[in-house]
């Protein structure tokens, strides 16, 4: 486990609301050299802890106008391979994560469609079919509000 | 569905070859959606001023960081106070350890994902700062076991 210090937490945070920031301009927020700003972002990505950077973008503008959040129960526990029901799902594009959970589900998905007729169709094309699947429970996302967490 | 009409193809090239590796440099990115350098920054700059490429944003791994819990917790809310949505997610953004909020049309009205070092501190948070969240029904939670996919990637 990495052990941060205060500077390696103010460039994780600063880094979770704009990851286009330079190592000089992230310096110079934070009084450190740009080589020093620089090899600490280096160590932070290196242990893994800096996990990649995601685009922001206007969903509705881009033709994707739902999100829905599906709760999945595979039908056939230890017969069918959660492998296979993994790489499956996984491959279909509007899937955009998928969680193993345990509690009232097995799987936890994120899924984004034009519309919901759209929706129907990915549902019913393409999830139902999927290897296993018992009962699918669906959730219409709203609204969303992601926290810089404990920083 | 006027705003769609708008990005056009190459457009929707740009964004899906940035997305695959948003930390890439503009030649590459030039190079893999087969427009000019000048072309990719342009139309990429039109896209932020349009709103429609709002940033990017670090994604940070807490289980490397040593938060090696992770729990999901879908919340019902008591619908019969006025405001129970608002005070809820209010109350729920002063809690650090959780990190998405999200409410729903559907059989669960918010979800709550928490955080935490260990299962003991887990139980520490969801007793002294979930269960006193305002205006609770019901909650179940999940535990995550491993991210399959994870990305979040629009199919542009």
């Amino acid at each position: 486990m990495l052990t941060l210090d205060d500077t390696d937490r103010a460039i994780l945070r600063a880094l979770s609301q704009d990851a286009t920031l330079s190592a000089g301009a992230l310096g110079r927020q934070l009084g450190l050299s740009q080589p020093a700003t620089w090899r600490r972002i280096k160590a932070l990505t290196e242990s893994g802890a800096l996990a990649g950077r995601r685009l922001i973008l206007d969903h509705a503008a881009l033709g994707f106008g739902v999100t829905v959040f599906l709760g999945i129960t595979l039908a056939t526990k230890g017969r069918v391979s959660l492998e296979d029901f993994e790489r499956a799902v996984s491959a279909i594009p509007e899937v955009q994560t998928v969680q193993h959970v345990l509690g009232h589900y097995d799987y936890r998905l994120r899924v984004v469609a034009r519309d919901l007729p759209d929706f129907e169709r990915v549902l019913r094309r393409r999830i139902m079919t999927l290897p296993g699947v018992g009962n699918v429970d669906a959730n219409v996302l709203l609204s969303e509000d992601r926290r810089p967490g404990p920083l | 569905m006027v705003k769609s009409m708008q990005v056009d193809d190459t457009d929707r090239r740009i964004l899906r070859h940035l997305q695959a590796d948003p930390a890439q440099s503009m030649a590459a990115l030039a190079r893999s959606a087969n427009v000019t350098e000048a072309t990719a920054s342009r139309r990429l700059e039109r896209l932020r001023q349009r709103g429609i490429l709002k940033g990017q944003q670090a994604v940070i791994d807490w289980r490397k960081l040593g938060w090696e819990v992770e729990v999901s917790l879908r919340v019902s809310l008591d619908k019969t106070h006025p405001h129970a949505f608002d005070e809820f997610s209010a109350a729920a953004r002063e809690v650090p350890e959780v990190i998405e909020i999200q409410s729903f049309l559907g059989r669960v009205d918010m979800r709550l994902q928490v955080i935490a070092r260990d299962m003991a501190h887990y139980q520490e948070v969801y007793r002294s700062r979930i269960l006193t969240l305002p205006h609770i029904s019901d909650i179940e939670a999940l535990m995550h076991i491993a991210e399959i996919k994870r990305g979040e990637t629009l199919p542009i």
